[in-house]
């Protein structure tokens, strides 16, 4: 018995909506437990969002729509993405509905709106942390993009099902464009998630923030939508990546042990990718914000020196 | 073996000196050991005349009648500057410029800089010769800086940073070839030797010759102080002491410029004379004409020289760029001429630069009043730089400018500007020297003439009168380059 | 050659060496700088033993040894105590805009590709199209001599550039004749220690080794 991929579309998505806090989770209670700290346990992300549900909305009285609107609208197309990105099969129906280059136009879609939201209500810290989120990400997003070419040379296709495919089908061989575009990537995931080196996600100093200073003036259910958001991101990202780099194990068709098996492993790759992700936070300080072209000009370089070591090696 | 022995002269006195290079009589050690070596060169100049070419030490080195010639003239450079250099090193010694470790270190670096040149000259492998280019090349860095002045460590950096990456280039080129010629002639270290190159020289791929010649062009020309890679030529060949400087212009100019048309022939071969002579004579215009002008603005003596140096390396590629007998034969002249010209000339400059305590042309006054040996020494040899007849140098630009005139008229303007220029810099600059009174604070000085006066007679010579035996040996050499 | 996976290798190792190409161009501490180079030495070394091993020429295990030996062991073991001695090792370069100088070397990288196509279409061995990354490492070297303003990494840009020889050489034609090879060392050898005396009398003369206060010998006077 095959499932249908509709029903596939919505076991995934169900999983990434449902499991995303759990992995949040998991971080945490990971880097607490390499500093040194006692661990708040992992279901504490599932505690904080209900908690925020059940609390009023305060909105400022100069809130324009854009204010009220961008947390449905972030967490509707994170759920989206959630849908395009294969995780545990190739066989989605709504991973045609985008390739890489539109993927990330809407991860863009998510930053845009977040910013204007930071920018809406007139305060100073929102209007700082919208200015540094554009700047990361106009210098990330040519980086992002060259890294997903790179990775598209190989497969001779930007869509992600197809890469996907043509990975798991080939025999496993040393890319140097490949080794180039991951290094790239990881560099570009730090940035677009908000992780050290770039952006510190448990400041509570709003002078050093990035992302959190566009979110200061939520409350409520929309805090809740925005924070549920950005955990789910951060599995995506990771999710992309594994896609992209490391795809084996992703099942093929509907199948529902493959699926089962796929699923395993992809626990296992984010468990083992998020204590490596720990590793590198609590390794590295913050960098400086003016230090972030230089970081991100390194990305975009190495993503360019797959591109060419492909043309050149391969 | 001869070829050997020659070698082997060479850095045994090198070693000796490393360790007695400050005693009374280590000047007359290097004196005779350059001697030697003359001597020794000379018995295997007759040998090629009388047998034609040889191959020695298991085909690693050979002589022809093209690279016989420079040996000749490098062991006999050697040993003027040698007696050159004992009189004015001995005074630097006393003046206190140059300690006894560093005199030890001079003689022992100058014999070292004539073994590297001659290994150059003699090997028959374009692998050893890139490698002995580059080891005559750190020889002498240190000793440019010598003096330890601010001006003379800036000079040697520019020589070795520049010079290096130059010659890097070169590598980069002897690469290619060998990749070339590893095709034809299979793999090994008989695919780098000119003896087998030479045969083959039209089966070598053409693409890939054609990019090895330019990075052998840039690489050799650095070397050979080429414009616009010459940055470094003015600055090392007037810091060092004079000796240095002479062998510098001398003796090093003429390797490069030996190596490049060895690699020219091989070019030749495969591509036509089209490609590789074009580039040459670009290259030999522009070095030509940059020099002539700069010379104009010099008011230091020993750079005013340098630019001088690099105008004749200029005209002499033009030459072999030109290609054909007549130009051909007008380059090795003027190689040859050239260089006994030039050491005559930075030995009068030697000199009168002690007698004055400087370098600045504005400073030095009333040579020939003052000490008429240096002064007619510094006059004579200008006049030879210049190509006044009767001197060598106006019989090989002479034959330059006719083969141009025959070959490429419209290049005979420029090649005529730029002579021009430099006569009239060189005049203009060196008169207000020797003539007229004494400078105050002039010192006197005891000279060593011979070397100088020996040149000036050898320049004289094929201007005034060139032995039949001498035309033929140059015709031969000629003919290797066809 | 029927040992593609000693080919993958080698490219691996390629793009790693043009990657501490670029890693050279963009470090800022004089003891990264040596480190970096010290790695690319390591690579080279590997990616000529594995050469060797792959096309039988066993002549360049002992090149491979050879580099080991001096551009992984002696020279960074030499620059480190000159760097020690000299007092610098805190000091960190100016370097000059660091993007634009990654955008050019993108720019050399492409160029030495298009240079070397020529030989990649006549070369019949295995490593004929690391040739290119060769070249680019070459070019790289230059483009560091150029961007800085330190004698010490001056002369490691040079060193970079011998590196890039000595791969162009492997990549072509399977390593150059063992004597070039042993005389090219000593050279590389003799310059070690030639500028080592440099940094000195440098260092005494001008009080630092900063490059751009030997800069008052001029073209025209």
């Amino acid at each position: 018995m095959t499932l249908h991929p509709f029903a596939m579309e919505f076991l995934q998505v169900g999983l990434v909506v449902g499991l995303a806090p759990g992995f949040a989770g998991w971080i945490k209670v990971l880097k607490c437990r390499l500093q040194g700290r006692a661990a708040p346990g992992i279901i504490q992300p599932y505690r904080d969002i209900r908690r925020l549900f059940s609390k009023d909305v305060v909105l400022a009285e100069n809130a324009s729509w854009i204010f009220r609107f961008t947390p449905y609208l972030v967490f509707g197309v994170t759920v989206m993405i959630g849908g395009i990105i294969p995780l545990i099969s190739v066989e989605l129906p709504l991973a045609s509905t985008a390739d890489v280059i539109a993927l990330v136009m809407l991860f863009g879609i998510i930053r845009f709106f977040t910013a204007l939201a930071g920018m809406d209500i007139g305060t100073a810290f929102g209007g700082m942390g919208s200015s540094r989120e554009m700047t990361i990400s106009s210098l990330a997003e040519p980086a992002m993009l060259m890294a997903v070419f790179a990775v598209s040379l190989a497969s001779n296709s930007t869509s992600l099902t197809q890469m996907v495919s043509v990975m798991t089908q080939t025999d496993f061989s040393i890319r140097p464009s490949l080794a180039f575009a991951l290094a790239a990537f990881i560099l570009i995931a730090l940035a677009e998630t908000g992780r050290i080196p770039v952006d510190n996600p448990a400041t509570h100093l709003e002078l050093t923030m990035i992302h959190e200073a566009m979110l200061l003036e939520y409350s409520g259910r929309h805090l809740a939508l925005i924070e549920w958001a950005g955990m789910m991101k951060l599995v995506l990202f990771f999710g992309l990546g594994i896609a992209a780099f490391c795809p084996w194990g992703i099942s093929p068709s509907g199948d529902p042990g493959r699926l089962a098996l796929a699923f395993v492993l992809l626990a296992a790759k984010l468990l083992l990718g998020g204590a490596i992700m720990v590793l590198i936070e609590t390794c590295l300080a913050k960098m400086r914000i003016f230090r972030l072209p230089d970081y991100l000009g390194s990305a975009f370089l190495l993503a360019t020196l797959g591109m060419i070591a492909f043309f050149i090696l391969e | 073996m001869i070829i050997l022995s020659l070698l082997g002269i060479s850095i045994l006195v090198a070693l000796i000196l490393a360790f007695v290079g400050d005693w009374k009589y280590a000047p007359e050690v290097n004196i005779s050991g350059s001697l030697l070596t003359f001597a020794v060169s000379l018995v295997l100049a007759f040998q090629v005349y009388g047998e034609g070419g040889s191959v020695a030490g298991s085909t690693y080195f050979f002589v022809d009648y093209l690279n016989i010639s420079l040996v000749v003239l490098t062991t006999l450079v050697s040993t003027t500057t040698a007696i050159f250099s004992r009189r004015y090193m001995r005074l630097e010694r006393e003046h206190g410029r140059v300690g006894h470790w560093r005199m030890r270190f001079y003689h022992a670096m100058f014999q070292l800089f004539i073994f590297a040149m001659l290994i150059a000259l003699l090997t028959n492998n374009f692998g050893v010769l890139w490698i002995s280019m580059e080891l005559a090349t750190l020889a002498t860095v240190l000793l440019v800086s010598l003096y330890r002045t601010p001006n003379s460590i800036e000079a040697a950096w520019k020589y070795f940073i520049l010079c290096g990456v130059g010659i890097a280039q070169a590598l980069f080129g002897t690469v290619l070839l060998y990749f070339a010629a590893e095709r034809v002639l299979g793999a090994g270290g008989d695919a780098l030797l000119w003896t087998n190159l030479s045969r083959v020289s039209a089966q070598l791929d053409p693409t890939v010759l054609r990019l090895a010649f330019v990075f052998l062009m840039v690489g050799y020309g650095t070397k050979a102080g080429l414009v616009p890679l010459h940055n470094w030529l003015p600055d090392a060949h007037s810091e060092g002491p004079t000796p240095i400087s002479a062998v510098l212009s001398g003796l090093l100019l003429n390797i490069a410029l030996y190596a490049l048309i060895r690699c020219k022939a091989l070019v030749d071969g495969s591509l036509g004379p089209g490609f590789a002579g074009n580039i040459m004579m670009g290259f030999g215009l522009i070095s030509l004409l940059t020099a002539a002008f700069s010379m104009l603005r010099q008011k230091d003596i020993k750079r005013l020289f340098a630019y001088s140096s690099i105008e004749h390396m200029g005209i002499a590629t033009f030459a072999f760029g030109l290609g054909g007998p007549l130009a051909t034969f007008g380059g090795v002249l003027h190689m040859l001429v050239h260089s006994l010209a030039k050491s005559a000339t930075f030995f009068s400059v030697g000199h009168a630069a002690q007698m004055h305590g400087t370098q600045e042309m504005a400073k030095i006054r009333g040579l020939i009043k003052g000490n008429p040996a240096v002064g007619w020494g510094l006059f004579l040899g200008v006049m030879a730089l210049a190509g006044m007849p009767p001197f060598g140098i106006f019989t090989s630009e002479f034959l330059i400018l006719t083969a141009t005139m025959k070959e490429a008229p419209w290049l005979a303007p420029p090649l005529l500007l730029g002579l021009t220029v430099a006569f009239a810099a060189l005049f203009f600059k060196v008169q207000p020297m020797v003539a007229g009174g004494k400078a105050p604070g002039q010192q006197a000085l005891t000279a060593a003439n011979i070397p100088v006066f020996l040149h000036l007679a050898l320049v004289l010579a094929p201007g005034v009168y060139l032995p039949v035996f001498l035309a033929d040996w140059f015709h031969l050499a000629v003919e290797i380059l066809r | 050659m029927a040992h593609p996976l000693a080919a993958q290798l080698n490219s691996l190792l390629a793009a790693l060496i043009l990657l501490s190409a670029f890693a050279l161009l963009t470090q800022r501490k004089k003891m990264a700088i040596v480190h970096t180079f010290a790695w690319q030495g390591l690579f080279l070394a590997i990616s000529t033993a594995v050469i060797g091993f792959a096309s039988g020429e066993h002549h360049l295990y002992i090149s491979s040894l050879l580099t080991l030996a001096m551009k992984v062991i002696l020279l960074p073991y030499i620059l480190y105590s000159l760097i020690i001695k000299l007092k610098i090792h805190r000091e960190i370069d100016a370097v000059v805009n660091i993007p634009s100088t990654m955008l050019i070397g993108l720019v050399l990288v492409v160029f030495s590709y298009h240079l070397t196509a020529p030989i990649r279409e006549l070369s019949s061995l295995m490593t004929r199209s690391t040739l290119a990354v060769a070249l680019a490492t070459v070019m790289l070297g230059m483009l560091m001599m150029v961007t800085r303003r330190h004698a010490v990494t001056q002369i490691l840009g040079f060193l970079e550039m011998e590196n890039g020889l000595f791969f162009a050489a492997t990549s072509a034609t399977y390593g150059m004749p063992m004597v070039v090879e042993l005389g090219v060392a000593l050279d590389l050898l003799i310059a070690a220690f030639i500028f080592g005396i440099f940094f000195f009398h440098i260092n005494t003369n001008f009080d630092s080794l900063d490059v751009d206060q030997m800069a008052k010998l001029r073209e025209m006077d």
